[in-house]
């Protein structure tokens, strides 16, 4: 599927929008009275379209596998020393409970791209397993058809999240160099692919420390506005993840400093006032606790990026993969190792310290957001 | 003297501000708020509350709602009419009123109202039983359509939800009030008490708000002062109001010619 963003993306900056001219003015160098201007129109425009609320969710990472090398991620397939593991459907379900237990009502399901190891068949049944108690669940995984993505809907997905990482060609190409993710146009279709196959939320991002920010910020903004005229029953969301340390042991590229960051964010909230924004633990907890009341809708909470983090569960199936094989460890040690992680997360705090955090500062946590029972397709327009 | 009770599907109302129950810091402040503003009407969103029975700490919006209020479950998440039917018949499964606030806005940007889906809803509704309490866009031909249909009511527009503009549907909203066979609720857009009062003062039978209250830096305090509001300007509206010119009266009389003789 070619996506009709390539042309708007390909143009910029020389062509923007009028949106995306005022976007473009709102990243110029700013002086700290014009940032404090711009955060407080921020906050709110927040607070008049998402209230005093922040959603919350957690990641829940199904699988390390993947096929793909990107320069900058732990995953990489070239990263063959990392201890990998796919967790069993029942392992999936302990994990999602704990994660119920601590408040979550909304999880996202994340894994790397590998198609022998996150086949055919096993994300719907992942799904399928959490669905009944767990109202909101997405999926992060490797890009998919659009029909293939109606089945991860119809088993009971409704969010879908997938990033560019960098909208600079070039550089994409340069940081991606093996396996199916190098198809830079495959990956920047992904959204209208997903809206196609029916997801409601999606989410869009770009991995800051790649390419010039600016340029970032404005190509992620421009597709954001090309989305919402194409897909205009999606809510969609944004943000601004940066680079974190990973195995590989990658450095970023370019500056994103603290200040580019609540820039980045207030800009965006200014010229889409409804666009949900989302904050991981990659940042630290003092600079998320200052983020939260400026624009920020979706926060995630004591996260783990290694598959099993949250229980334990998988360190008996750890191995590494070397050329798609499973290559068993030498010299295991159970229970004392265990999968690598994606990044390391800086904020550390329980979700019940987060949630106190939030209170704190005049925002309610909001677990749960939407029903199930909203999607089950089997009714029809007549009394029952 | 009081200002006259409302009457919807039956029941006698004497408050006419009814509020949502959205985007409040806290489930205590949401309740603080309802109990000062003397709504008699509050409506949650499905999505957001527990409809298992299971009682789960982490999605129990209606425990702050007081005993006293009618609760009005809407359908907000719905996209379309199969949507907003499953969430109504859920809510009554769930032991909530059959009263139910429909709105459909496929559209997650302005959250305005598809009203073809509302339609269809409305018609199954009504015919299901259910007190229907449309969200609609101030279009007078869709409120005729759906007084037809059997509605409780019909809420349209006063601006996009949480854009505080006001009443900027005034003139359509004036043509759905002066062919209205049930109550007028004006619902989305009133960001302050003045906007509250002009919808009275326009004939409006009650309003609807939720965030020009929820994100106050005192949301009792607010509910307090559109509770004012709309006395103020029911009360107007029922003393009558003299009617606005753009030109001063004529001092002399253009046809008392007619009685000289």
């Amino acid at each position: 599927m070619h996506t009709a963003f390539s042309a708007i993306l390909d143009a910029l900056p020389e062509r923007k929008s009028p949106l995306m001219e005022r976007f473009w003015s709102l990243l110029e160098p700013k002086g700290p009275a014009q940032l404090e201007t711009m955060a407080r129109e921020s906050q709110q425009l927040t607070r008049r379209n998402f209230g005093k609320t922040m959603r919350m969710f957690a990641p829940l990472y199904v699988s390390n596998e993947c096929i793909n090398n990107c320069s900058y991620c732990g995953f990489s397939r070239d990263n063959t020393a990392i201890l990998r593991v796919t967790l069993t459907i029942e392992q999936v379900i302990k994990e999602a409970q704990h994660l119920a237990g601590q408040g979550f009502r909304n999880i996202l399901l994340v894994a790397g791209e590998h198609p022998r190891f996150v086949s055919d068949g096993y994300l719907e049944e992942c799904i399928s397993a959490l669905r009944e108690w767990v109202p909101t669940i997405g999926i992060e995984v490797g890009p998919m058809e659009a029909p293939e993505y109606s089945q991860m809907v119809e088993a009971g997905c409704e969010g879908l999240v997938v990033y560019q990482e960098t909208y600079d060609r070039v550089l994409y190409d340069k940081m991606h160099t093996a396996g199916p993710k190098k198809d830079f146009d495959w990956r920047l279709a992904c959204p209208e692919r997903g809206y196609a196959g029916g997801f409601r939320r999606i989410g869009i991002g770009a991995l800051f420390g790649l390419s010039d920010w600016r340029m970032e910020a404005l190509r992620l903004a421009a597709h954001l506005e090309f989305l919402y005229k194409q897909c205009w029953k999606a809510q969609f969301t944004v943000a601004f993840p940066r680079l974190r340390p990973a195995a590989g042991g990658f450095k970023p590229l370019t500056d994103f400093h603290d200040a580019s960051l609540v820039q980045t964010l207030c800009a965006f909230r200014l010229c889409f006032p409804e666009v949900g924004i989302v904050l991981s633990t990659r940042e630290p907890a003092a600079l998320r606790d200052a983020l939260a009341p400026l624009g920020v809708t979706a926060m995630s909470a004591g996260s783990h990026t290694e598959p099993g983090g949250y229980t334990g569960v998988g360190t008996d199936d750890l191995h590494q993969t070397v050329k798609g094989r499973r290559v068993e460890l030498q010299d295991a040690e159970p229970g004392r190792q265990k999968a690598e992680g994606q990044f390391g997360i800086a904020d550390e705090r329980t979700p019940t310290e987060v949630s106190a955090m939030l209170r704190a500062r005049g925002l309610d946590p909001v677990w749960k957001d939407w029903d199930p029972a909203i999607l089950q397709s089997t009714l029809t327009l007549t009394a029952p | 003297m009081q200002n006259a009770a409302l009457t919807i599907a039956g029941r006698q109302i004497r408050s006419r501000l009814m509020l949502g129950t959205g985007k409040f810091a806290s489930g205590e402040l949401m309740r603080d708020a309802i109990v000062a503003s003397g709504t008699e009407i509050v409506t949650v969103a499905l999505r957001r509350a527990d409809l298992t029975g299971k009682g789960d700490p982490f999605a129990n919006i209606l425990d702050f709602i007081p005993k006293e209020v009618l609760l009005l479950p809407n359908t907000s998440g719905a996209m379309n009419a199969e949507e907003a039917v499953r969430l109504a018949r859920l809510a009554v499964a769930a032991g909530l009123p059959n009263w139910v606030k429909l709105e459909i806005h496929p559209d997650p940007r302005y959250l305005l109202p598809d009203p073809i889906e509302t339609l269809k809803a409305a018609e199954v509704l009504v015919k299901e039983g259910f007190i229907v309490l449309p969200y609609i866009n101030a279009d007078p031909v869709l409120a005729r359509r759906l007084q037809d249909v059997g509605t409780a009511t019909v809420m349209p527009l006063g601006s996009p939800i949480g854009s505080h503009q006001g009443i900027t549907t005034r003139k359509q909203i004036e043509i759905i009030i002066a062919q209205a066979t049930v109550p007028v609720v004006v619902d989305a857009g009133i960001g302050a008490p003045s906007h509250a009062a002009e919808a009275f003062e326009m004939g409006a039978d009650a309003v609807l708000v939720n965030t020009a209250i929820a994100v106050a830096s005192d949301p009792v305090r607010m509910g307090i002062a559109f509770k004012q509001a709309v006395e103020a300007g029911r009360a107007a509206y029922e003393m009558g109001i003299g009617h606005q010119s753009d030109e001063a009266s004529a001092t002399s009389p253009l046809t008392t010619f007619l009685y000289q003789s």
